[in-house]
Parts: C-alpha cells; sequence; structure tokens
C-alpha cells in the first residue's frame, strides 16, 4: 500500500524525533537540579555543603509564623517535614499570608535560616467565589 | 490521500465563509466578556485579578492546539507528499503566534499582582517563550526560502521540532517545582475551577477559537487568491 520512498520517509522521521528526544531527555536530566524553580525545606536540610549564592526556597508559609519588626519580617517556610526560618525586607506581594505558598530568594546562613530580600507569592490551582469559600469553611 | 481535498474547487466555500464566522465571533465573543468582566464572581484570595484568567488561559490552549494541528499535518506534509495541506498549515500559523504572545503577555500582568513579579525563569513560562519562537521560525521560514520544492520540508521539519515542546508546556508544572501553578482542569479528577468561573472560561474559549478559523480562512483565501493570479491550475 504505501510506497518503498513513502516507507524511506517514515523511518527516517521516526529517527530524527528519536534522536532529538534522547538527547532532549539527557539534558534535560542532567540539569534537573538547575531547572526546578525553587528547593524544599527537606532539600536544604540534606545538602551536603551550604551554598554560598542565591537560591530559592519554598513551601507554605506556616500557620502563626508571620512576626512583623520594625523594618522585617520573618516566617516559617514548612514542607510538612521540616521547615526554615526566614527573615525578609522588602515588598510583600498581595497572595502572601499564613497557609498560602511561598517561594523566598536569598542566601543561606544556615540551614535553618535565610535571609531574604525577594518574595514571591505561589498560588494554587483553585478558584472559588469568596461565598462558596466561607460555606465550604462551614461544612 | 486527501486528494479530495481540491483547494480551488472549495474555494467557493472558503470565500464567503469568513462573514458568516465573524458574526458568530462578535456573537460570542460579547457574551463572553459580559460573562468573565461582570458576571463571574470574584476568586477568595486573588479577587479581581482572576479575570486575567479568562484571556490568559483560552489563549494558551488555542497556541498550544494550533500549534499541534500544525505538527500533525506536517508529517502527512513530509511523508505523502501532499500538495494541498502546506495551506493549510500556512494559514494556521499567524493566529497561533498571536495566542502565544497574548498568554505570555497576559501571564506576566498576571504575575504582578499575585506572585509579585512580571517574569520568572520557570519552565512554564520557559517553555512556553520557545514555543513563541518556534511560531516565529514557523512564519518566517516561509518567507526565507525561496526554493519551492524544499520550502514545504523545511517548514515541516520546523513544526515536527517543535511539537517535542508542547508535551514540556503542558507536564512542565508536574515534573519540576515551579512558580506556576499545576492545572486546574484534569481529564480524571475535574475542575478545581468553580463552576461559576468554568463558563465564562469555555465560552471565551470558543470566542477564541471562532477568532482562529476567523483568521485562518482570511489567510487561506489570500494564499488561494495568490495561486489564481499566478495562472495556475492546480498547486
Amino acid at each position: 500500500m504505501v510506497g518503498k520512498k513513502v516507507k524511506l520517509r517514515i523511518i527516517f522521521l521516526s529517527i530524527f524525533l528519536i534522536t532529538i528526544i534522547l538527547s532532549l531527555i539527557l539534558i534535560l536530566k542532567s540539569l534537573e537540579n538547575e531547572i526546578v524553580y525553587f528547593i524544599s525545606p527537606t532539600e536544604i536540610k540534606n545538602l551536603s555543603e551550604l551554598d554560598k549564592n542565591k537560591i530559592r526556597v519554598g513551601g507554605m508559609v506556616k500557620e502563626g509564623s508571620i512576626k512583623a519588626y520594625e523594618n522585617n519580617i520573618s516566617f516559617v517556610i514548612t514542607d510538612f517535614k521540616n521547615e526554615i526560618t526566614v527573615s525578609f525586607t522588602g515588598a510583600i506581594p498581595n497572595l502572601f499570608a499564613e497557609g498560602k505558598g511561598v517561594v523566598a530568594e536569598g542566601i543561606l546562613r544556615d540551614r535553618n535560616y535565610l535571609v531574604s530580600k525577594k518574595i514571591l507569592a505561589k498560588h494554587d490551582e483553585n478558584y472559588i467565589p469568596p461565598e462558596v469559600k466561607e460555606a465550604l469553611e462551614k461544612k | 490521500m486527501f486528494k479530495n481535498i481540491e483547494p480551488l474547487k472549495i474555494y467557493s466555500i472558503t470565500s464567503k465563509a469568513p462573514k458568516y464566522v465573524f458574526f458568530i465571533f462578535i456573537l460570542i465573543l460579547s457574551i463572553g466578556l459580559v460573562e468573565a468582566l461582570i458576571l463571574s464572581p470574584e476568586d477568595y484570595i486573588q479577587s479581581h485579578s482572576v479575570r486575567i484568567m479568562y484571556v490568559h488561559v483560552p489563549s494558551a490552549w488555542l497556541s498550544l492546539s494550533l500549534f499541534s494541528i500544525i505538527g500533525v499535518l506536517s508529517f502527512v506534509i513530509l511523508i505523502f507528499k501532499n500538495k494541498n495541506l502546506p495551506l493549510i498549515t500556512k494559514s494556521l500559523a499567524p493566529s497561533g503566534f498571536l495566542f502565544s504572545i497574548i498568554a505570555l503577555v497576559t501571564g506576566s500582568i498576571w504575575g504582578k499582582p499575585t506572585w509579585g513579579t512580571w517574569w520568572a525563569w520557570d519552565t512554564r513560562i520557559i517553555s512556553m517563550l520557545i514555543l513563541a519562537l518556534f511560531y516565529l521560525l514557523y512564519i518566517l521560514s516561509w518567507r526565507i526560502f525561496q526554493n519551492k520544492k524544499d520550502l514545504n520540508n523545511i517548514t515541516s521539519i520546523i513544526s515536527i521540532v517543535g511539537l517535542i515542546n508542547l508535551p514540556i508546556i503542558k507536564y512542565s508544572v508536574d515534573w519540576w517545582s515551579t512558580l506556576h501553578q499545576p492545572s486546574s482542569i484534569n481529564l480524571i479528577n475535574g475542575s478545581s475551577i468553580h463552576q461559576s468561573m468554568l463558563i465564562p472560561l469555555g465560552i471565551m474559549t470558543a470566542a477564541f477559537a471562532l477568532f482562529s478559523i476567523l483568521i485562518f480562512l482570511m489567510k487561506y483565501n489570500t494564499e488561494l487568491i495568490k495561486i489564481k493570479n499566478k495562472g495556475l491550475d492546480r498547486l
């Protein structure tokens, strides 16, 4: 049904695609640690040595952990296994709140303490009108 | 394969279609905009900035779907040397490119009030930027290369390579930790967007899809007229 040339083109395209996909997988695998936008408090606990460069830590802002001081705030990022305390100076994004996702960029003092000048709020995939949210919480 | 699609024979249909499509597009868009901007509720945490979603998400969906159509048709072009499909894939690209740009720009506008930044080097955003660049490469390759014989092959190869990027865009939020939130609509688990917000999202997607069809038809007709003027009776 299919001619010899058509068959050849199908084989060529398949090999072409497999080659690109395999090389891409190899590159992405080797860069896995660089590609992630942030790391979790648990991954920081497991670091073999402390990075002197800027890193990003992401997780939930622990309930009741936000404390405001004169010119900075401190809060705790948790991934529900490990925690890290963040001291932050700068502009706070609108969606930053306790119990919500956050990504803090800064320099590690030690495995439990990050000094940050930039935080980003991370929001989740739920979109709910306020009245419905209230009704859900009452349940 | 596809021998029955004779462009010059269906021209009588495609030349009349745009005005009807335009009418339906305006109708659906007006309903969609009223639903999205006025009738739909605000979000419990994002309040009114959630309305950017009704432009951002349909644009992203359409730019992805249009590119997948171009990519899949390109396989047929390359393997079966089809002479009529290149006109279709070529005409699909402009609206896809436009929507990928709209998705990036509205994402940036949305990112500022919610995340606190215009831009982040996050895999979802980078892969979306790559998609826009692939669209640009695809559109430019039609203009740059002169040799008619190789033109179909070169453009098809570009779109097939670009096709690999699509699963990366789709699954980037699951494979790596990203600033971009995971997808809200899932075939198995349903949607985590409340129904009152899902309806305007659906209507806006339909409106944008109609816009793509409109631009596609206009571009397709222009290409056909170009061929007619050259006095060729087939492609």
